[in-house]
Order: C-alpha cells, then structure tokens, then sequence
C-alpha cells in the first residue's frame, strides 16, 4: 500500500506505507482507550478505584511521574549542551529529545490530574501558594516548563514539509528559532529547580526518617542527587531511544560518535552521582537517621526491601554502567553502551521506587505494621495510557517531522556507499 | 484579628492518655464520629480507607502466654508544635497551626486532595475521603449542624473538635468574656471517655491537669526524637508500654505488634 500521506512526509526521508504505520499505531491506540477508561473511571468515581489507602496514599502513578521525569530530563539537559555549552554533536539529537521530554512532561502532568482528589483544584497552587512547600516549586516549575517544551516543540511541528508553505508559519518558526538560546537557558533553570524540588519532596519528610535528609540551607541532599541523577540518565534515555527507534524504523538515524558522546556524558555524570550518594548514604546511615530514633538497619530488615536494593542502587545500576560508558573499549561496542544506558535508566527508576513505595511500606510507629501495596487495574491502565500516549506522539512526530536532522544525509551516504560498491561488484 | 483577640491569652491546648486506663472500648471513636458529621464507612472501605480521627490500637508486648499483656493506644493528629510536618508540606496553605491556640487546622474546602500531608505526618493520623460521604435513610437528621461534612477527594483529621471551640467562644463572647471557660470546652472523645483515660486543656496553665500529667515521670510522647513536640502526652507505668514511643523494630526482635 501506497504512502497516501507522503506529502507531509520530510523530503528525502523515507518512511512505512500508511497501512504499516496504521498497523503498528493501532494496538497503541487501542491501550491509549482502555487507559482512558480507566483514568475516567478515577475521576467519575474517585480514588476509590485504586488500591491506595490512607498509608499508601502515593502508589504506582507518583513512581511513574519522578521515573518519567528524570527520564524527561533528557530533554533540558540537551538543550544545555548544545545551545550553552556548544556541544554541537547533539544537534542531531536535539528535536528527539524535546518530542520525549514533551511526552513524559505531559504525560507526568495528565497522571498527576487524576491522582489528585479535586482536580478543579489545581488552580489553587497558584492562586494559594505555600512557599515553604516543595509542591508548590514542582507545580510551578513543571507547568513553565513544559510551556517551554510546548514552544520547543512547536519549530520541529513547523517545518514540517505542509506546514512549511504556509509563510506565516515559516515567519514565526524563524522567530522562534531566534529565541532558542533564551528557551533552552529557562528550561535549564526550570528544570533544575523541579528535578530538584522532586528529590526534596520526599527529604524533607521529618517524619519518615528512611525519606529524610539533610542539606543545604532549605534543601535537603535528595534536592542535588535528584539533580545531578537526572542530568545523569536524560542522556542515556536519548541514546537508548534513538537507538531503539533505529532498530524498529530500520534506519540510520545518527552517526555513532552521538552515541558515544551520549555515553560519556551520561557515564561522566553517573559516576558523579554514585560518589555523591555514596556520601549521602553514609551521612544518612550513621548521623541523619540515628538522630530521628530510626537504626538504618532497621529499614532494611522488613523484606523484601533488604539491603540488596541498595547494592542494586548504588552499584549494580549505577557505578557498573558508569564505569562501562567511561571505558573506550567498551564504548566503541553499541551493545555495551545500550545495555550501560538501560541499567542507568532501570537505577534511577530503582531510586525512586525507593523514595516513593518503599517510604511508605515502612512503618513508623513502633505498633505499625509494615505494610504491602498492589496497584489496581484502573492505575496500570492508566499507567500504560502514559506509555501509548507517548508512543503515539513519538511515533507520529518521527513520520512527519525531521527528528534527526542527519538521517538524510546519513540516507544519502548509505546510498552512495551501496552504489560503490555495487559498481566495485560489476567492474 | 481584633483587638479583643490579640490580649486574649495564647493557649496552647494539648490532652493527656492515661494507656493503663484505657480499656479500647472504642467509645471515643465513636463520639469523635457522631461529633464530626463522619459517615459510615462504605461497603467496600477497609481499615485502612476509612475515617477516623482518634484511632485506637491494640497493642501487645509480643510475648506468649502466660507473659502476654496487652494495652490499648488511641492515636490522633499529635497537634506538633513544632515544624509541624503537614503544615510546611502543603502547596496550597490548605494546613494551618492556629497561634491563638496551637491547634493543626485543615481547610477541606482548599484542599486538592495531593495526600502529600499524609506522606509528612508520622503518626498516620490523617485520612482521606476515598469515597462521596453517605449516610443511611434519615440518618442525615442527625448532622451535627456546626461542623461541615467534607467532599470526596478531601483530606481530614481531628481538629479538637473546632465547632465546639467556636460555640464556647461564642458563649464567652455573649457573656462579656474574653476567655472561654475550660468546662465549655472538651472534645467529644474526652467527655466520652467511661474512664476518663483522655484528660484534655491548656498545656500553657499550669494548673490544669493536662499539663500536670505531661510532667509525670510515666510519660512520654511518640516518636518524640523527630522533633515535632507534639501535644498528645501518653502515659503508663509499665515499661513496655513506653516502649511504644520510641521506632519500630521488626518482628522477631523483641518488637511490639500493632
């Protein structure tokens, strides 16, 4: 089947039939509708519809929000390298990552409407805001910022190859484009402040001594190590992406130095990390948390939250990919480089696991119970609405809009060489 | 605040729980439920989705018989005076320590229902509305009608029974008075007590029993080492029942059991 949308499809980039892309977009959208269903269902008839209690009152869709998030994170710290910074490399990459910041952004905020128990209140954070509470920081961040990653998107919609003959459209894209530096300074600020603000949610819970930290002046330690993990694992959520969207389109979408300068950012940073929360760890286990009553070894003897998930944390999915994307040997092997970058992504998805579900599995009154949550299958559902949700918006921005600006080029040479060597068969 | 306000002398109101004296009769969570305007709980709630403002625990010293013994704790909002962990957490102000009396006010009407305060507190002494509140055929006719019932999707906890704090303010008012008389105000938990385990007042009067009690060499508050001085004073003379004050230790280790 003929491609009846080629017209909006970027010259020179070749895509699937509309049939095969209709394929592979309707088990996605399917899910998108039963996780619709399943949000509505939350929001007609409450919380109810979920396994949270008034002791887990956080359960699947919080974890979700700090996980995508950090993964999001890809996007601002991108934009940080190429348009501050100067690494130019990640050109190819820079409209990818804004499209999957987009999606875990807007994904995170959709969640978060139908985890709240009034929705039509959420004005009232702006209208009413508690300046001592890190909520009110992360609301006001992540609403900037995802206005920002709303403008950072709309250039990459505008050039689209219809769009395009519209010269208004091309005036405003050029003016956009202009304000690039601008957007991708305030994204950076916003986003460190809200990756930030995330970490100190759970760090400045006096009264769940395995959350709390100290720090510096208001913000406690999480508020640096959210950070910096984020800044860590944003670039190896691109590598693992881009690479995954190569093996499923087929295609060469960038050039393998990306992937290695990807890798060694992100490894450069995780090391970082894991030295840093190495420290917080040992500072928590010895002073912070004997200070509050709480022994440390107490919270590792209600299984199965032993001290193993700490190892898996700090060394399994954290110094070991490091120490893989630092090594040039293993570097120059894709293999290595995306399983380093999936174990990044699985630690800091561990991390804050741990902040959100293993908090408050933990008892604090000595006559407590340690108790166990399971989601319902109304928060799966609406769990994996955010999962189609993104797929969709990804999928349909890399057929119409020029996500890797090399794939072309990249076509081109692949082309050329195939030529030569054809030629180089015949004579 | 009017200038009739600002000489009245600041409370700082607290209640004291006797634990020997307590026999987990239950009849405070009752009276806190009637007092309140709390329906009854739907069908499909749990103990852990319901709502109720003063909670008593059972509790045991996790030894066989014949060393078994047991007691029973009534855990409400601990009104902590000190960096109260709900107020600071919440992102719409929807959470206040009233500094005429040191009473943890809630706000329904301008909560969004984040839940982020029940992840602060401690003590588990918040609780959300899981579901629209409902009360059986003809039931409604016995709202109390000075306090609100809350929506669902609304955070709520024990407030020392605030409409009773106002109608005494307004008695004293109507009296030419500027201070309420104590006798007018007591908690429906406190007055229902059969054996007067609860003892409710000012902790700022030294000549009131509440405040007295706090002194006692038996008593102790809980998890007094996170620092939030809360205003709930427990006492007992047996010792592992002042254990309950300190962390949680896992069962197996000598732990209580809940």
């Amino acid at each position: 089947m003929a491609s009846v949308d080629k017209e909006l499809i970027t010259r020179g980039l070749r895509r699937s039939s509309t049939g095969r892309f209709l394929l592979w977009i309707l088990p996605w959208a399917a899910l998108l509708l039963f996780g619709l269903y399943c949000a509505g269902l939350c929001l007609v008839k409450g919380l109810n519809q979920t396994n949270m209690d008034n002791r887990f009152v956080f359960g699947l869709w919080i974890f979700l929000d700090l996980t995508v998030i950090a993964l999001g994170a890809g996007a601002f710290f991108t934009g940080f390298l190429l348009y501050i910074l100067k690494v130019e490399e990640l050109r190819s990459v820079i409209n990818s990552a804004v499209v999957i910041g987009l999606v875990c952004y807007s994904g995170a905020m959709a969640v978060l409407a139908v985890d709240v128990g009034q929705p039509l209140r959420a004005w009232f954070t702006f209208w009413y805001p508690n300046v001592h509470s890190m909520l009110t920081e992360v609301t006001f961040c992540i609403s900037c910022y995802l206005t920002v990653l709303l403008i950072e998107y709309l250039p990459i919609v505008l050039r689209n190859r219809k769009l395009h003959e519209v010269p208004s459209f091309l005036v405003f894209e050029y003016e956009l484009h202009k304000v690039t530096y601008v957007l991708a300074g305030v994204g950076t600020f916003l986003s460190f402040f809200h990756q930030g603000s995330l970490g100190g949610l759970y760090g400045v819970l006096r009264g769940r001594p395995f959350a709390f930290r100290e720090g510096l002046a208001v913000w406690p330690s999480t508020f640096f190590l959210f950070i910096l993990s984020a800044a860590a694992v944003g670039p190896s959520f691109i590598l693992l992406t881009t690479w995954l969207v190569e093996k499923l389109s087929r295609k060469r979408l960038v050039r393998p130095d990306v992937f290695r300068r990807l890798a060694r950012i992100s490894g450069l940073l995780l090391a970082v990390y894991v030295l840093a929360k190495a420290v917080d760890t040992l500072i928590w286990i010895n002073r912070t948390s004997p200070g509050t009553g709480f022994q440390a070894w107490q919270y590792y003897s209600w299984k199965p939250f032993g001290t193993w998930i700490l190892f898996a944390e700090i060394v399994l999915f954290g110094l070991l990919p490091a120490l893989v994307m630092l090594t040039p040997r293993l570097r120059a092997h894709t293999g290595w480089l995306v399983t380093a970058a999936a174990m990044a992504c699985c630690g800091v998805a561990l991390n804050r696991f741990v902040m959100t579900v293993q908090t408050l599995a933990l008892p604090t009154l000595s006559f407590d119970p340690y108790l166990s949550y399971f989601p319902s299958w109304q928060e799966i559902g609406t769990f994996l609405a955010v999962v189609a949700y993104g797929v969709l918006v990804y999928s349909f921005s890399f057929r119409y809009f020029n996500l890797f600006p090399e794939e072309r080029e990249l076509r081109l040479e692949a082309a050329a060489q195939e030529e030569e060597t054809a030629l180089a068969g015949r004579y | 605040m009017t200038a009739q306000n600002q000489l009245r002398r600041v409370a700082r109101y607290g209640m004291s729980i006797d634990i020997d004296k307590c026999n987990g009769c239950g009849a405070c969570m009752m009276a806190c439920a009637v007092e309140n305007n709390i329906p009854p709980a739907p069908e499909a709630a749990n103990d852990r989705r319901g709502v109720t403002w003063i909670r008593v625990y059972k509790v045991d010293n996790h030894r066989a018989y014949p060393e078994r013994r047991t007691a029973f704790v009534p855990v409400l909002c601990q009104q902590c005076g000190h960096d109260t962990p709900c107020v600071h957490v919440c992102p719409q102000q929807a959470v206040d320590v009233d500094p005429q009396t040191g009473i943890v006010g809630q706000m329904p009407e301008r909560c969004l229902g984040c839940r982020y305060c029940m992840v602060a507190c401690p003590y588990h002494a918040r609780y959300f509305n899981w579901w629209d509140p409902k009360w059986p055929a003809g039931m409604e006719k016995t709202l109390n009608p000075d306090v609100a019932p809350r929506m669902r999707g609304v955070v709520e906890k024990c407030n020392f029974c605030h409409g009773r704090w106002h109608a005494a303010q307004q008695k004293a008012a109507a009296a030419g008075q500027t201070e309420i008389d104590a006798a007018d105000y007591v908690p429906a938990c406190v007055e229902a007590c059969p054996t007067g385990a609860l003892r409710f007042g000012d902790l700022n009067d030294s000549s009131t029993e509440v405040a007295q009690d706090a002194q006692r060499p038996e008593s102790f508050r809980l998890l007094e080492k996170i620092g939030t001085e809360p205003k709930i004073h427990y006492r007992s003379r047996r010792d592992w029942v002042r254990e309950i004050a300190s962390a949680p230790r896992p069962e197996g280790r000598d732990g209580l059991r809940g």
